[in-house]
């Protein structure tokens, strides 16, 4: 019910701005080729589908497997950074500096290193999803309870036994909003190293539609592009209310 | 030598064994002395409370206990062995219940026990069977945030007696609760404990409540020094019903406020 209400309010103002868009387009107030109606954007996804599809399905895996990559090194960059004080001094300022690296920049060198295929969109998404993830993962390390882990240290417990037992199920709220963040920009990594260059990707499929003037295709693919962020976006909620129902059950008390 | 609970004991309670002894512990931070030469027993079965002003160390010494700090001189004994190193015989209460969030009650009640090296099916099973005695029944797959606050302490008391560790550490173990809450909690203790005689160590501001809850209530001084006063608590005074017109009690409350006027230095203190 929460859910629903939730969803009711934005998606009637989408609606509203939709609508807006259709009268526009309709009283030719800006040429069609400029602003295609949406309803033209969708008859024209329609007609265009398998060919949308084909370059929906590239992107979707690049975003897949750089975000799974990304998650993994964060977890384990984050778990050595938390057990080290050193490696945490020596690393971390490297990897806010990295952050400054601009993307646009990036994605070339990236395509010309290792080419038009998977592999650089993979990286490229990894990377820009990278740094938010172990953000997510120290600040939820270290928002354990310090009481609760002297306790488990008076009860004779190791570094490793309070790290397993706190620290890491401590981070799940933590881990899971990064993740909510980062999945977000993964789609978007994974369209702009495609416009850097690839073979296949809506990126790709973006630029060409821009090249032959079908603005209705590339907002088409732009479509595309939201829900497949909307849909992972969903998942990882799913996830998360599977994973942690005492996140839930603590929202709704405050309520 | 290994204190905690190992797996296949059968009784549902334990008896205590040993007594604790602490021989001229002392601790400073820097150059500020905070524990001086703080000696104390505690025989087997016996309850003992230590009051103190706030910043007479009382936190210090649990966490020398704990073994989270490590004292500068002197050392703890149980039955007639030095406790060093991470496995010590005692079972720690902290002042706040910290319930960890994602753990239901049942998981968050054996977690000692995990940490001892049980395997998550067994330290459930041996904390299930406490959960009828603490009046936790039917709460077990719940989170913490779905209980009041009398329940959580409870659960957190439950963590820590089924460690089975021979001596009980509590810290303000009811201070967090509302009056009520914490009269219900205290009667509720002394019952349960008159069917175990846990050797209980503990830790409180509240002076009623350590002459309520103990056999022995030593004061520990704010000038860092050995412990003060010790009160006896006769066992013949009702801890129930009773407690509070109980002639003696008003006498043994006045005799330690005197000892803490004493040992705060404050406004009426003895020359």
């Amino acid at each position: 019910m929460r859910m629903g209400r939730a969803i009711a309010a934005p998606l009637l103002a989408f609606l509203v701005l939709l609508a807006l868009w259709q009268v526009v387009a309709m009283a030719q107030l800006v040429p069609p080729d400029m602003l295609p109606a949406p309803t033209r954007v969708v008859s024209a996804a329609t007609a265009e589908r398998d060919s949308l599809l084909r370059h929906t399905a590239p992107t979707v895996l690049a975003t897949l497997v750089g975000f799974a990559l990304s998650v993994t090194v964060a977890f384990l960059t984050a778990t050595v950074l938390d057990f080290s004080r050193a490696l945490r001094r020596a690393i971390l300022p490297l990897l806010i500096v990295s952050q400054t690296l601009p993307l646009i920049a990036l994605a070339p060198l990236v395509v010309l290193w290792f080419g038009f295929g998977l592999l650089p969109k993979i990286l490229l998404v990894a990377f820009v999803t990278f740094f938010p993830m172990v953000v997510g993962f120290m600040r939820g390390f270290e928002s354990a309870d310090p009481q609760a882990q002297q306790l488990l240290a008076s009860m004779g417990a190791s570094r490793t036994v309070v790290f397993r037992l706190i620290r890491l199920p401590a981070a799940t709220a933590s881990f899971f909003s990064a993740l909510r963040i980062s999945i977000t920009y993964a789609v978007v990594g994974a369209i702009f190293a495609e416009y850097a260059g690839a073979v296949a990707g809506l990126g790709v499929y973006m630029q060409s539609a821009k090249n032959v003037f079908r603005t209705d295709l590339v907002l088409a693919a732009v479509a595309v592009s939201t829900i497949l962020t909307l849909a992972l976006y969903s998942i990882v909620v799913a996830i998360e209310r599977f994973c942690a129902p005492w996140l839930r059950i603590a929202a709704g008390d405050q309520q | 030598m290994k204190y905690a609970a190992s797996t296949g004991e059968g009784d549902e309670f334990w008896t205590a064994t040993g007594a604790l002894e602490l021989r001229g512990l002392a601790k400073s931070f820097d150059t500020k002395a905070v524990l001086q030469d703080v000696s104390l027993k505690v025989a087997a079965g016996e309850v003992v409370a230590i009051v103190g002003p706030s910043g007479s160390g009382k936190s210090t010494l649990l966490s020398l206990l704990t073994g989270a700090l490590a004292p500068d001189a002197g050392e703890i004994f149980f039955a007639g062995q030095p406790v060093r190193g991470r496995q010590r015989p005692f079972a720690f209460m902290p002042q706040q219940d910290v319930l960890l969030p994602w753990r239901r009650i049942i998981d968050n009640a054996a977690i000692g026990l995990e940490v001892a090296g049980w395997r998550r099916n067994q330290a459930r099973r041996e904390a299930q069977k406490l959960l009828k005695p603490f009046g936790l029944s039917g709460t077990e797959a719940m989170y913490p945030s779905q209980l009041s606050g009398g329940m959580r302490q409870r659960v957190s008391f439950l963590r820590t007696v089924v460690q089975r560790r021979p001596v009980l550490l509590l810290d303000e173990p009811f201070g967090a609760l509302d009056a009520i809450t914490r009269d219900e909690l205290q009667r509720w203790l002394l019952n349960i404990w008159q069917q175990n005689r846990w050797s209980i160590l503990f830790i409180t501001h509240d002076i009623s409540e350590a002459v309520r809850l103990a056999d022995r209530v030593y004061v520990l001084p704010l000038e860092p020094g050995p412990l003060q006063g010790e009160v006896v608590v006769s066992r013949d005074i009702p801890r129930g019903d009773g407690f509070m017109s109980d002639p003696q009690v008003g006498s043994l409350v006045e005799q330690l406020y005197a000892v803490l006027r004493h040992v705060s230095g404050g406004p009426g203190s003895a020359p």
